[in-house]
């Protein structure tokens, strides 16, 4: 489905339709260039490839810029497709803006996750830890039993442990625009939204 | 950045009148039942003001009859406060005076600010 490129700028609280304090997360999306048009005749599927923030051309890879070139667009740092069902009534040039979300509307939003960096199985998998007390040591955020003893006599595939955590491509679904506001390129979207201040995102239209 | 965060709530932040902890205030809350709305006065003394911008809430501490204290937290810039007294203004030298929830009667007076 449709969608907007854009960066988050933090969280703050507005008081909704019912006065009700609500948290939510501002972005500034867009505007978003339409670079490429792909169509299920040449491409093999339908689809939107927009481009989002400009900048200088010696930063963009060379294919990256050719793109944009090809659409007679300046250099751009991101570009991302948004597949679409059938053709699409835009065209190469045409700029996507905040417009396209209305207040209301129900999104997905995807982004890279802030970095926790080697993670424990407490914080990592939400493990309790051991107990506190009780004559306890050494035991207080550790893990527990990983398996059984001779049989198997190994560690089973899958396991949870530690290890790196954060820092990965995250996609929450079923978040709702709260407003928009076209002059300043803003969606305020109710909730929460994975990565840190600055972070790339991506906002979608889900189709029901 | 920070700049656009903030212009995000500006149109609701309200012209509140300055006080801060120590202040005995009247909270007039409006107060919606069914199809009816009423104003309800919250008086008591400002324990704390905490958070900045849209974000920023005070707790107001009564009295109540029969001796229970009561805390009730507010926003400060919620639409549902229809407005704020601050009658009188207290002599106090912290900013959050949650030692007075340990104090009853004559040792929770608090001295007025000349």
């Amino acid at each position: 489905m449709l969608g907007l490129i854009g960066k988050k700028v933090g969280m703050t609280q507005v008081f909704d339709e019912n006065e009700d304090l609500t948290t939510i997360t501002v972005i500034q999306a867009g505007p978003c260039p339409v670079v490429q048009v792909k169509t299920a005749e040449n491409d093999g599927y339908h689809a939107l490839k927009v481009a989002f923030e400009e900048t200088r051309a010696q930063r963009v890879s060379k294919p990256a810029g050719g793109i944009t070139e090809k659409a007679g667009i300046a250099p751009h740092k991101v570009l991302k497709e948004f597949r679409l069902d059938g053709d699409s009534e835009h065209s190469v040039g045409d700029v996507l803006n905040v417009e396209v979300f209305e207040s209301g509307d129900p999104i997905d939003v995807s982004s890279r996750s802030k970095g926790r960096g080697f993670a424990g199985g407490v914080k990592r998998h939400g493990f309790k830890g051991g107990p506190k007390t009780h004559g306890q040591s050494d035991r207080h955020r550790a893990p527990g039993s990983i398996g059984q003893s001779s049989t198997p006599s190994r560690v089973m595939k899958g396991m949870r442990m530690a290890g790196h955590m954060g820092d990965r491509n995250v996609t929450v679904r079923g978040l709702s625009v709260f407003s928009v506001n076209v002059e300043k390129n803003l969606v305020l979207v109710r909730g929460s939204v994975p990565g840190g201040r600055g972070a790339t995102v991506v906002i979608r239209k889900r189709s029901n | 950045m920070d700049a656009i965060l903030e212009a995000v709530g500006a149109s609701q932040i309200k012209d509140v009148p300055d006080f801060s902890a120590g202040d005995t205030v009247r909270v007039h809350q409006r107060v919606i039942e069914g199809e009816k709305e009423r104003i309800q006065i919250f008086e008591g003394v400002v324990m704390q003001r905490r958070g900045a911008g849209m974000s920023e809430t005070f707790t107001v501490r009564k009295i109540s009859a029969g001796g229970v204290g009561v805390e009730r937290i507010y926003p400060l810039n919620s639409p549902r406060i229809a407005k704020i007294e601050c009658p009188r203004r207290g002599k106090v030298r912290r900013s959050r005076i949650t030692y007075l929830r340990e104090r009853r009667g004559r040792a929770a007076r608090i001295q007025e600010e000349r």
